[in-house]
């Protein structure tokens, strides 16, 4: 379901008030191999106080409709990232196009290849 | 201008705006306009307080369903609403705030849920009208929303998406029900509709042209379609589907305008829909101490966990069941 | 009231169509019962995936339930649907154990009637998917998974409410003290079938650091229709529209 909620003349910006909150459940990334053959996939993430409890609530809240056949769960501050910022460095020189069939011309008369 | 060009400062900006002119995401580590980053804080979590909210005025009738697939149907989608509330709150989570921090504000009132769920729901029709309506109000805003230019927003809508297309079915199939029963469940039918078609026309907000922000949220891609538009969309798409069902909308000035292609219909009642908004609706105070009293009786059970998972000394995963 | 002993009654090929209504019967009315209990907690649990998790269970329950409800009804054969059996029983009528009917309470208490519970499931189904009526052994076989499930998902908060803090310790201790007279009448079909519960239940109960209560004077009834105060409410909410409205579909 989806919701506008509009805003009232002279209501405050949101503050975020880390005083207010409590000690919380860590963060965790799920992955799901929906079916044998397939890799892994990222479906989302959620809050548990542990590895255990958060096997447990991955299949119950993204298994709801997708077979899965594997779940891993990894604490969300175990992901390391790429910088953004280093993107044009990082993949901006991964172009070879020598790494592609297509830039290979292999006469029709050869076959499949 | 090539980004070689660009001095550190400028290279964020000018790649947030190609992003934006490509129709591209703009992901979490991407630089982005304090604004933006703000408003979708607010949009995403608000969004999510609507979801879980919304589990309220349907959980009501789920102990009542008046027949076990009902039932199951019933628990199954107010179920699915948590889970979308999940997933917003996630995506919420990438813009730097926590779901402890959402739920604070949820609870003192300082963020919002959409008006729609102050209302009661005073009988089983409307767990249909709910579905019908409700549902296909979010449903009009929602294909909208799978285009916003935030990444993590627009995947968590399509995953919703996804899951969305039996509730307003389910809803619907509960008026066909009524409407093709006896009179009095006939009668229920239409008196839940009296009670539940303004509020869903206030569902899509303000006209625009007392909107604040709109604008701004157009520039960035966060709202692609007008608050007027989808209301029209959702009136032309729901009018037939009333018609079938031989139930007459509450709108006097309810008329099919051949000239405009569209359906005129009479004017809203704002301040009805501003007091909703600023907390003084029917069911404003219930809902929000329902979710505080779950919330802080369910305090002890969070600590204990957090404490269990501290003293063990390495994760361990213990099999009960073979 | 049972008048062969379980294993006679697993072994024969002809069953007494009687007494195997009444048989499946009671284990659809615990299901439904505590299914109903269950679906209490939406919208209040103690955080989000908890809820979506209870309801699954809640959902699981349900389910066995209706599928044990329209088999049953095929073995009477006098036309009743699971909603004729669900909604038109008077509370006599209902066999469920009373455990299933015990309130919700706080979540200590629900997890450990969910807990004694699952543990007895567990053991039941296993013993039913052997049994010589195949709908009967196929709903078993498919609500073992779940049961398993349901059971690890149970320990699971035993042993963290246990092992928590104190208070939650406290409240674990406040639930089974509360809980415990409730446990004799999930074997009085089939004592032998508690050394098989006990197995479950005795390492959880260790490692959560909770102890069993001393002898503790035992409620039954529910197998004979005598039920708790708890009940009459229960179905009086939940069969409310069906009698409000008779006959009519929804």
């Amino acid at each position: 379901m989806t919701y506008s909620v509009p805003k009232v003349a002279g209501e405050a910006e949101m503050t975020v008030g880390r005083d207010e909150a409590t000690s919380q459940w860590p963060m965790w990334e799920v992955f799901i191999r929906q079916r044998r053959g397939l890799s892994h996939v990222h479906v989302g993430s959620l809050h548990a106080p542990d590895a255990e409890t958060a096997l447990m609530s991955a299949r119950d809240v993204y298994t709801r409709r997708v077979e899965g056949v594997s779940i891993w769960v990894v604490p969300s501050t175990e992901i390391v990232a790429s910088d953004p910022d280093d993107a044009e460095a990082f993949f901006g020189s991964i172009e070879k196009p020598y790494r592609h069939a297509t830039h290979y011309e292999i006469p029709d008369e050869v076959g499949q290849m | 201008m090539s980004a070689d060009q660009l001095g550190p400062d400028q290279r964020g900006p000018a790649r947030f705006e190609a992003l934006l002119e490509a129709e591209d995401k703009i992901e979490p580590t991407d630089w982005m306009p304090e604004g933006y980053r703000q408003t979708l804080i607010r949009q995403i979590a608000q969004h999510a307080h609507s979801e879980i909210i919304g589990m309220q005025p349907e959980g009501n009738w789920i102990s009542r369903a008046p027949s076990l697939r009902r039932k199951a149907i019933l628990i199954a989608k107010v179920q699915d609403e948590a889970g979308h509330g999940l997933y917003l709150y996630s995506a919420a989570e990438t813009l730097g705030v926590t779901r402890d921090e959402m739920l604070a504000m949820l609870h003192s009132g300082r963020q919002k849920y959409s008006s729609i769920f102050n209302y009661p729901t005073l009988s089983w029709a409307d767990m249909g009208t709910i579905g019908w309506l409700v549902d296909g109000a979010a449903i009009t805003n929602q294909v909208m929303l799978k285009r916003c230019s935030y990444g993590p927003y627009a995947r968590a809508m399509v995953k919703i998406c996804l899951e969305e297309s039996f509730h307003q079915r389910q809803g619907y199939e509960i008026m066909l029900t009524l409407c093709r029963g006896t009179d009095q469940q006939k009668a229920m039918a239409q008196d839940a509709l009296d009670r539940w078609w303004w509020p869903s026309l206030m569902m899509f907000g303000p006209h625009d042209s007392e909107s604040t922000h709109t604008e701004q949220s157009i520039e960035w891609k966060i709202k692609r379609v007008s608050n007027d538009d989808l209301r029209q969309q959702f009136v032309d798409m729901t009018v037939p589907q009333a018609d079938f069902l031989g139930l007459k909308i509450p709108d006097p000035n309810l008329s099919w305008n051949e000239e405009r292609g569209h359906y005129d219909f009479g004017p809203i009642d704002w301040d009805e829909f501003w007091a909703v908004v600023k907390g003084n609706g029917p069911m404003n105070r219930e809902r929000i101490e329902h979710k505080r009293q779950s919330w802080e009786e369910g305090a002890w059970v969070r600590e204990a966990a957090v404490a269990y998972a501290a003293k063990q000394l390495r994760p361990k995963h213990t099999r009960f069941a073979s | 009231m049972r008048d062969e002993t379980p294993d006679a009654r697993r072994q024969t090929p002809h069953e007494p169509a009687a007494a195997l209504f009444r048989e499946v019967l009671s284990y659809a009315d615990d299901n439904l019962v505590l299914a109903q209990r269950l679906s209490g907690w939406v919208a209040s649990a103690p955080d989000l995936e908890t809820d979506i998790a209870l309801a699954n269970i809640a959902l699981d329950h349900l389910g066995v339930a209706r599928a044990l409800l329209a088999h049953a009804g095929e073995i009477e054969g006098r036309g009743r649907s699971e909603d004729d059996l669900a909604m038109l029983r008077s509370e006599r009528e209902f066999t469920n154990l009373l455990l299933c009917e015990l309130p919700n309470g706080d979540f200590a208490h629900t997890i450990t009637r969910q807990f004694l519970f699952d543990a007895y499931q567990l053991c039941l189904w296993e013993l039913l998917s052997a049994h010589s009526g195949a709908t009967l052994a196929g709903v078993a076989a498919k609500a073992i998974m779940e049961a398993r499930y349901h059971f690890r998902f149970s320990s699971s908060w035993v042993v963290r409410l246990g092992g928590g803090t104190d208070e939650s310790h406290r409240r674990m201790e406040t639930a089974i003290g509360d809980i415990w007279r409730f446990v004799d009448e999930m074997f009085e079909d089939d004592p032998n079938r508690r050394a098989s519960w006990s197995r479950l239940i005795d390492p959880v109960l260790a490692e959560a650091t909770l102890e069993k209560p001393a002898q503790v004077h035992q409620r039954r009834g529910g197998r004979q229709g005598i039920h708790t105060e708890h009940l009459g409410h229960l179905l009086a909410e939940m069969q409310s529209m069906a009698r409000s409205y008779p006959g009519v579909a929804w």
